[in-house]
Parts: C-alpha cells; structure tokens; sequence
C-alpha cells in the first residue's frame, strides 16, 4: 500500500469520525485543565474544532511527506493564528505544543477502532499520522516563538521611545535626561527627539543629564558628541550635567575629549549656567 | 543662469536657499557672496537653509568655506534654519561645522549677529 492509499483512508478515517475524535481531543485537553476560565474554554473548543475540519482535505490532498505545499496553507495559517493568540495570552510553549500534540492520543485511538483488522495498515498509518503530528506541533512552536519574538521587538521599540524624553525646563532651555545604555540605535532616537523638539520649541540651550547612564566608554562619548554636533548645527548649545566621580574618572582615564563641551557635576550647576545664558536669573524671595 | 538672491538687510546680507544646491549653483553662490560683501561693506552673513532637506558633503564644505571667506572679509557668517534630518545627516558625515555659527532660524541669527558686533 502506497503512501497516496494511505493518506486516502486516513483522510477519510477522519472525516468520519470527525466529530469524536473532536470531542475526544477536547475532553483530552481539559482533562489537563492548563487554564480553567470559561473564555479560554470556548477559545480552545473553537481551536479544535477549526483545526480538526481542515486535517481530512490538507491530508487527503497533501500527503503526510511534508507541511510546506499548498495543501496544508490552510492548516499552517490556522496553526499560525491558534498560537499568536495563545503567544499574546501568555500561554507557555509546552502548552501550545501540547495542543497539538494531545490530538494523538485522540487520533490514534480512532485508527486502532477502525482498522483493528488491519494491523499492517493500523501500524503504518499511526506512524504517518505521528510524524505529521510531529511537524504540525513543531511548526506551531515555531510560530509560538516567532509572534514571542515580535512581542518583545515590539516592547523594546516602545521602551526605546519611553526613555527618551525630552523636557522644557524654561523658556529657551531644554532637558534630556538619559537613563541606561547609550547604543547606536537609541542615539539616533535620542538625537532625533531633541532636534524635533529644538525645533518645536526653538531653544537655545540643551541639557543633556547622563545620571542615568551607568557606563561612558569611548563610543558612549562619540555618541554624546554626535548629539551635541547636531544640536549645535540645529543652533542649540549643549551642556551636559550629572558626570558620576567614577564617570568623570573614567573619561580622563579614556581620554575621552570634552574639552569643547560645558560641564557641570549635577542638573542643578547646567540649568544656573543656562539660565544665565538666556539672560534669566532666579532669586529667593527675601 | 540660476542665481540665488542675496538681499541686503542693513549691514546684514541675507541669502535664502530655497531650490536644490547643485555644485555650479553652489560655486556661483560663493563668487556671488563674496562680491557683495566686499561691495556692500557687509558686517554679517545670514545663510538660511531651511528650505533644504538634502545637503551633501559638498555643500557642507561649501558653506564652511564660505564661513571662512567672509570671515577673512570681516563679515560674521550664521547659518540658519538647519533641519534635524540635515543636521543628523552632516554629522554622519563627520562635517560639524565648527567655523561656522549657527541659529534655530532668521530671526535668532540677526539677533546673534546683532550682539556679536556690537
């Protein structure tokens, strides 16, 4: 018997006993009770169901030798949905696998029934069914792992815009305080949101406060620099503020040069040189 | 012949580049500029760019030239009205600038140039 007739009985195997295989396999899966809200029961009812109703046609059409054709495009983009929806709900990779994977169980037992008097047939046709199991759970991990991977690209974006701020501290004067790493990537970010906010509010002086930034190496410096360049082709000067002892240290020791930069120890120092710079003054009320 | 205006505002010039600076263009700017400093017995150069969202290297080069030129003429040169995305791009390419002074727009740049030769 041939892999085609294989796949023909299954297929058709399947669409027979669609309907308890289905139930079997819901039963199976909530006998393991992974989560026990009623939304997420229907959801997974649901999930079966839809998968199940695709199988006979992806199989018959198919075969078993591999998920990657056209036959099984509905199957995969089912597969794809099922497992971004549980990536978002935090479901664990075992879970989703699981969710394939119990359908064994379910499907077996149907094959055992039906082709009892066939034991040549029973045996190849669980092994085709097993390894097409395999590779439809490995594909949905797959898939788990790659919606993850896009929730955390997307997370880091977002953090990488949250921890750019750039505030007005007074008329003409702009703060930026910097928390965590410098890299290339967020220097361009950085860079950009203070000339767009130059250019919004029209100031004059910048402060760039590095408190936050736990490290300045050598490329932290050039990208301090770069930044301070623009705002100053922007016709903004920049002073940085909030130079940790060890920081300043650290640039000496380096060599780092910020002989044509303004200086100050803490936010307070930068924000009294600016204010003079702007021609403003505050006083103490006596 | 494309020419840029230069107008003159008191002992101020102002050159306004609204059409993209090509090499010639450029060139013909400098000669230009020159010219009317010397003729004009101008005090200070006010070049606004904010018009331009592409400056290359060599329009870089040229306007810290023209900086330097005005300079050995007695003209302050402030170059105005830079976007971000010509700023970034400039300092990307290592061109900082450092002769030239620079202004957010026309009207902080007059007033630069108005404190620094008074």
């Amino acid at each position: 018997m041939t892999n085609n007739d294989n796949a023909r009985r299954i297929s058709a195997l399947i669409q027979q006993h669609q309907a308890e295989i289905g139930a079997d396999w819901i039963a199976n899966l909530e006998g393991m009770a992974f989560r026990s809200d009623s939304a997420s029961q229907e959801q997974l009812r649901r999930h079966c169901r839809q998968l199940l109703a695709l199988l006979p046609d992806a199989t018959l059409s198919g075969g078993f030798d591999s998920i990657e054709g056209r036959a099984w495009d509905e199957v995969r983009d089912q597969l794809t949905e099922i497992s971004g929806q549980r990536a978002k709900q935090g479901s664990t990779p075992s879970e989703t696998a699981t969710f394939v994977f119990s359908l064994k169980q379910s499907l077996f037992g149907s094959l055992r029934q039906s082709l009892a008097a066939e034991p040549e047939l029973l045996a190849e046709a669980l092994w085709n069914v097993s390894t097409l199991l395999d590779k439809l759970g490995l594909f949905t991990i797959e898939v788990f792992q790659k919606s993850r991977d896009q929730i955390i690209v997307r997370q880091q974006q977002e953090l990488l815009e949250l921890s750019t701020p750039v505030v007005k501290l007074w008329t003409d004067i702009l703060a930026l305080p910097l928390i965590g790493t410098l890299d290339s990537a967020r220097t361009q970010v950085v860079m950009e949101s203070l000339l767009e906010k130059i250019v919004e509010t029209g100031a004059a002086i910048a402060i760039i406060d590095i408190t936050g930034v736990p490290t300045v190496d050598t490329l932290v410096a050039q990208h301090l620099m770069k930044t301070i360049a623009a705002a100053r082709l922007m016709g903004a000067d920049c002073i940085i503020s909030g130079i940790r002892p060890q920081i300043a240290q650290t640039i000496v020791h380096l060599g780092v040069n910020l002989d044509d930069v303004v200086t100050k120890a803490t936010l307070a120092d930068a924000f009294i040189v600016a204010l003079a710079r702007v021609g403003s003054t505050i006083s103490r009320k006596a | 012949m494309e020419r840029i205006p230069i107008l003159r505002i008191g002992d101020l010039l102002l050159v306004t580049i609204q059409v993209d600076m090509h090499d010639r263009l450029a060139m013909t700017l400098q000669d230009d500029l020159t010219e009317r400093i010397v003729k004009d017995q101008a005090k200070g150069v006010l070049i606004d760019i904010s018009a331009l969202d592409l400056v290359d290297s060599f329009i870089g080069r040229m306007i810290s030239n023209t900086a330097a030129m005005a300079r050995v003429l007695d003209a302050q040169t402030v170059l105005v009205g830079m976007q971000p995305a010509v700023a970034i791009t400039l300092v990307e390419l290592g061109l900082t600038l450092p002769g030239v002074k620079t202004a957010l727009n026309v009207e902080k740049g007059m007033s630069l140039l108005g404190k620094s030769y008074q």
